[in-house]
């Protein structure tokens, strides 16, 4: 302390700690309070979790891409619906001096029969040349060499149980065959992908597979292109240049532009982030009521007592503080559980679901914010009571 | 120290509109002892929350402390209690802070002293009225003329040049409230504090200088008894 005279100095001005003392000598009440913030505060980490949890499952395999840029077609509306474009329109960017690499995906939902049950079931079925690099975990290059071979897939293990035993077979040396479209294939190997909101599960196929399964394609399209820029090369300038120079029937993203795209379908066209919300809307309510009743009884308990020290000389404006403060205790009193609380929710959440449901900076600060604002709003209306404290009433 | 000149004050409004204090004239020296007595209802109270500060004056002249009350705003009768000690009917203690603490609310109205000034002040404090040895008791575990000690402890802590009683032996027994006005007394003299009390215990009557008997809004003078002989 005596390096730091300056806090020294405020340290000994320090007044009894009033809304501290107010708070823990009733302990009973303080437990309520605490009890019920912490409610709220789960609450509106469980409702936030799951919204963006959901939003963020829609773009789990959208996120593994290795690209800066993507290319899609105006008339692709999310994941579930990617319509095709010209392959060659990706070849084109190669003209532009940042563009480092490209690789075309074929992209579609496929019937998938489970191989134990025989029930079908449709799972997203990505094409792409086995030498191309497609997503950014480096793993994927040696295990896409057994797409070389025709007919042969790479199944993503993280898929629904429903898709059935596929790589508990797979680990047990046994070869796992099955049925897309009434072709036959054979797994060639498991990738970690995760399931989104569009498809239950994943698989990978080389592109002339792909044609295979669904000889429907025209050829010459495909449904995504991705972009590799040079390092040190500005997505932004780089997209306006492509706007610029490719035709109007391709549309150019960032990668995160490409995930917002698919985000945002998912946000406008079901009603998940409004039901979400209004979840954590009355977590928030009723939290805002519990708090507030708290406060009011314990000034309206204590008006004598604040009466008196008004009578004493202390300042109005003091005394306000001293709600308030009590309103700044209980909020950071209470968030600590609830953050606690939501951390574990979240770990059973992800394990029961698969969701992608984890405890980030933003949602915390959004939820410790809230929680501030419904203290100190409560204390806000609590004060109000303190103008009944009338000095000259206590003689 | 107090001067009050043709104080008059009333309560309620219209047809309701009753006089409380009527013309009321009282002066006290620095150092100087007061008991206000009077039957119930008859505007003692009155007087004291206008010389205390604590209401508007209406009519007539209060000067405290070198301060003029009339047309005086909040902020200035709040910088004036500050000067003022007072010690209520009830204790009037914060429920939630021991001994030690509730005096030290009363010090840490004190300009420019760190807390452990102010602490051990408050301290010296309750060793003064004999309860060195329940610093850390909470109110409740206080006997009634205790937590009337830490109540004068915590009025005299902001070291006040004038001190207000509202009847402090209301709720104690003959012995306790012997006890306690014979401790105000003796620690106001030692502070040359001006005590302001108001009672209608009669067997409090001989701490006074100076007795001031009121009735119906007004002042009479009354003769200081002599002191009750020792039992």
């Amino acid at each position: 302390m005596s390096g730091v005279p300056g806090l020294a100095a405020i340290w000994s001005r320090r007044k009894i700690p009033l809304a501290w003392l107010l708070l823990t000598r009733q302990p009973a009440r303080l437990a309520v309070a605490l009890a019920g913030i912490s409610f709220a505060g789960i609450l509106m980490f469980m409702q936030f979790g799951f919204r963006d949890g959901l939003f963020d499952a829609s773009v789990t395999v959208h996120k593994l891409f290795d690209a800066d840029l993507v290319l899609i077609s105006p008339r692709s509306s999310s994941s579930v619906s990617m319509a095709g474009f010209p392959r060659r329109r990706l070849v084109q960017t190669l003209a532009d001096p940042d563009v480092a690499g490209i690789t075309p995906v074929h992209w579609n939902l496929v019937i998938w029969r489970n191989p134990k049950d025989l029930s079908t079931r449709s799972i997203l079925a990505l094409g792409f040349e086995p030498g191309d690099p497609l997503f950014t975990d480096p793993g994927l290059a040696a295990k896409a060499k057994v797409l070389n071979q025709r007919g042969r897939v790479l199944f993503d293990e993280l898929s629904r149980p429903e898709f059935g035993p596929v790589a508990e077979w797979f680990r047990e040396g046994r070869t796992v065959e099955s049925e897309i479209g009434g072709k036959r294939v054979r797994v060639g190997g498991l990738v970690g992908l995760g399931v989104s909101f569009g498809a239950d599960g994943n698989i990978l196929t080389s592109s002339e597979t792909y044609q295979h399964l669904l000889p429907n394609t025209p050829p010459g399209s495909i449904e995504v292109g991705l972009i590799r820029l040079r390092p040190g090369s500005d997505p932004a300038v780089v997209i306006e240049r492509l706007k610029n120079s490719l035709p109007k029937d391709v549309n150019v993203f960032t990668k995160q532009g490409f995930m917002d795209f698919e985000k945002d379908y998912w946000r406008s066209s079901t009603a998940i982030g409004f039901i979400f919300t209004l979840g954590a809307a009355m977590g928030f309510i009723v939290g805002c009521v519990i708090v507030y009743q708290i406060l009011y009884s314990d000034v309206s308990d204590h008006l004598p007592e604040y009466a008196t020290l008004m009578a004493m000389g202390y300042r109005l404006p003091t005394l306000l503080g001293v709600v308030a403060r009590e309103g700044l205790l209980l909020a950071l009193l209470g968030y600590l559980p609830a953050y606690a609380a939501g951390q574990g929710l979240y770990s059973l959440v992800r394990s029961a679901t698969r969701l992608p449901v984890y405890m980030d900076t933003p949602r915390a600060v959004l939820v410790f914010s809230l929680i501030l604002v419904m203290c100190m709003g409560s204390a806000g209306m609590a004060m109000r009571r303190l103008g009944d404290a009338d000095p000259a009433e206590i003689f | 120290m107090v001067e009050v000149e043709g104080l008059c004050h009333w309560y309620g409004s219209g047809e309701m509109r009753r006089q409380v204090l009527q013309q009321v004239n009282l002066t006290i020296q620095p150092g100087e002892v007061v008991l206000l007595t009077g039957p119930s209802g008859c505007g003692k109270t009155t007087l004291l929350t206008l010389v205390g500060a604590l209401r508007q004056v209406q009519q007539g002249h209060v000067r405290v402390l070198g301060q003029d009350l009339n047309g005086s705003n909040r902020r200035q009768r709040q910088q004036l209690r500050q000067r003022i000690g007072m010690i209520f009917q009830g204790h009037n203690l914060l429920r939630c802070l021991s001994a030690e603490q509730n005096v030290q609310m009363g010090s840490d109205l004190l300009p420019n002293l760190g807390y452990r000034a102010r602490r051990d002040q408050a301290r010296e404090w309750l060793r003064a009225v004999g309860l060195g040895d329940h610093l850390d008791k909470l109110p409740h575990g206080l006997s009634g003329g205790q937590k009337q000690r830490v109540a004068i402890a915590r009025a005299l802590a902001a070291h006040p040049r004038l001190l207000l009683a509202d009847e402090p032996t209301a709720a104690l027994d003959k012995q306790s409230g012997r006890e306690v006005v014979d401790l105000l007394k003796r620690l106001a003299r030692e502070q040359h504090c001006a005590v302001l009390m108001v009672t209608h215990d009669p067997r409090i009557l001989d701490v006074a200088d100076r007795l001031v008997q009121m009735e119906d809004g007004r002042l009479i003078a009354a003769p200081v008894p002599e002191p009750e002989p020792a039992l």
